[in-house]
């Protein structure tokens, strides 16, 4: 396309080619006489009493009555339903189950040799199934993005606002009590000794217990979506207690797209040749090691290591939307 | 052992009767958080403890930490004394 061509002039909306060649009049603009609002109003008046006249209007109070029927029946014919199918399910351990076929016993069986995990969930889930906890870790980083573009705050619309929806562009001690409490963004951190000290004490703790669970995720009960769980919840708190300028330190937006980015990349690159392979395991070539050891189990170390961080960004990033609209 | 989870499962129950029934949003989120708490101690007793703390860290913690920022920004967190000043 030319750049100043008639046709890229009118596609940038520089010129309109119509412009002192079609004879054009301004619409009239559309004006109610003062008459006929008030005879409207006074309809709408007259039917809205009509219509929602408890004492007289008969179909209404049978809508009514009908209405709380139906719901009852609804309700009932569903938990019946609910009921007769859990009849339906075969007795609880009983061991001719569908549950109990060769998968399991297998996996209980030979889980151990062939993943190197002393902790068989973690073999099962980060070995056997990989491929489905990569879609989980996935389906975690899409959340944050629909919860991003649900919740986030335009900058540059709310920046240059108006007097009276200014609220946090004027400095604090303008702001009367009221509209400091509407705004909690205002007073941030609030700081509250007991919870700051409680916090100082905690959130190390927290965030400690939670990066052991991550790392033994093969060794004891655990894995990467406890273990990032509890280091979100740690975040939190502290975010809680130290307010944003402490935490935006050393978590921003370019944090958690940067952690998110790499940590499923890495994730993919381990394990999706399972899909093209037909869902077989295939070997990862990295020696298993002695089964106990915290350096063994091949791949299930690191793509523990992967879901943690994923789960305790997704965490984090829902706490912080939710409460500022951004990082 | 068992008397113990039978109290366990009949709290389980009276909390996600009372959820419902309970008609400030608060005490709702609030209870909620005390049925997954006895959920985790149920997980516990049923030998799964990886779900035992997640249930913990997601179900005590994050979640209802989340609840209780939407119920400030909808400011449905104000007591009964203090009524709306701004309106």
């Amino acid at each position: 396309m030319k750049k100043n061509s008639a046709f890229a002039r009118w596609f940038y909306g520089e010129s309109d080619t119509l412009l002192d060649k079609v004879e054009m009049k301004p619409q009239k603009e559309y004006k109610e006489k003062e008459g006929e609002i008030r005879e409207l109003m006074q309809e709408k008046e007259l039917l809205r009493e009509h219509i929602y006249d408890m004492k007289d209007n008969r179909k209404l109070k049978l809508f009514h009555r009908m209405y709380h029927i139906a719901a009852l029946i609804f309700c009932l014919t569903l938990i019946s339903i609910m009921l007769v199918t859990v009849s339906w399910l075969p007795e609880n351990g009983n061991p001719d189950n569908p549950v109990n076929n060769e998968v399991s016993a297998r996996y209980i069986e030979s889980g151990l040799q062939e993943t190197g995990a002393v902790n068989i969930v973690t073999g099962m889930i980060l070995d056997y199934r990989a491929f489905d906890t990569f879609g989980e870790s996935n389906v975690l980083f899409i959340a944050t993005v629909t919860v991003l573009i649900l919740l986030r705050l335009d900058k540059k619309k709310t920046a240059p606002a108006k007097k009276g929806t200014a609220v946090y562009e004027k400095p604090a001690d303008e702001l009367t009590i009221a509209e400091a409490e509407a705004d909690d963004r205002v007073n941030e951190p609030k700081n509250d000794a007991i919870l700051q000290k409680v916090a100082g004490f905690l959130v190390p703790i927290i965030i400690i217990f939670g990066i052991y669970v991550v790392l033994n995720g093969h060794l004891s009960p655990g894995g990467g979506f406890s273990g990032g769980a509890i280091i979100g919840a740690g975040l939190i708190l502290y975010l809680n207690a130290f307010g944003f300028q402490k935490t935006e330190r050393f978590f921003t937006e370019k944090t958690y797209k940067w952690t998110c980015f790499v940590a499923l990349t890495f994730y993919c690159l381990a394990k999706s040749y399972s899909f093209f392979t037909g869902a077989n395991h295939l070997e990862s070539g990295i020696p298993l090691g002695t089964p106990g050891a915290i350096l063994s189990s091949g791949l299930i170390l690191p793509l523990n290591i992967c879901v943690g961080l994923v789960v305790a960004c997704t965490m984090y990033a829902f706490y912080v939307l939710f409460r500022k609209g951004g990082f | 052992m068992t008397v113990f989870t039978y109290i366990l499962m009949g709290f389980l129950i009276i909390c996600a009767i009372s959820v419902t029934l309970s008609k400030k949003l608060l005490n709702s989120v609030l209870i909620f958080m005390s049925y997954s708490l006895i959920m985790s101690i149920i997980w516990m007793l049923l030998e799964s403890p990886d779900l035992a703390i997640t249930e913990a860290a997601v179900g005590a913690g994050v979640t209802s930490v989340l609840f209780f920022v939407t119920l400030k920004k909808i400011h449905a967190m104000e007591g009964e004394d203090k009524p709306d000043e701004e309106k």
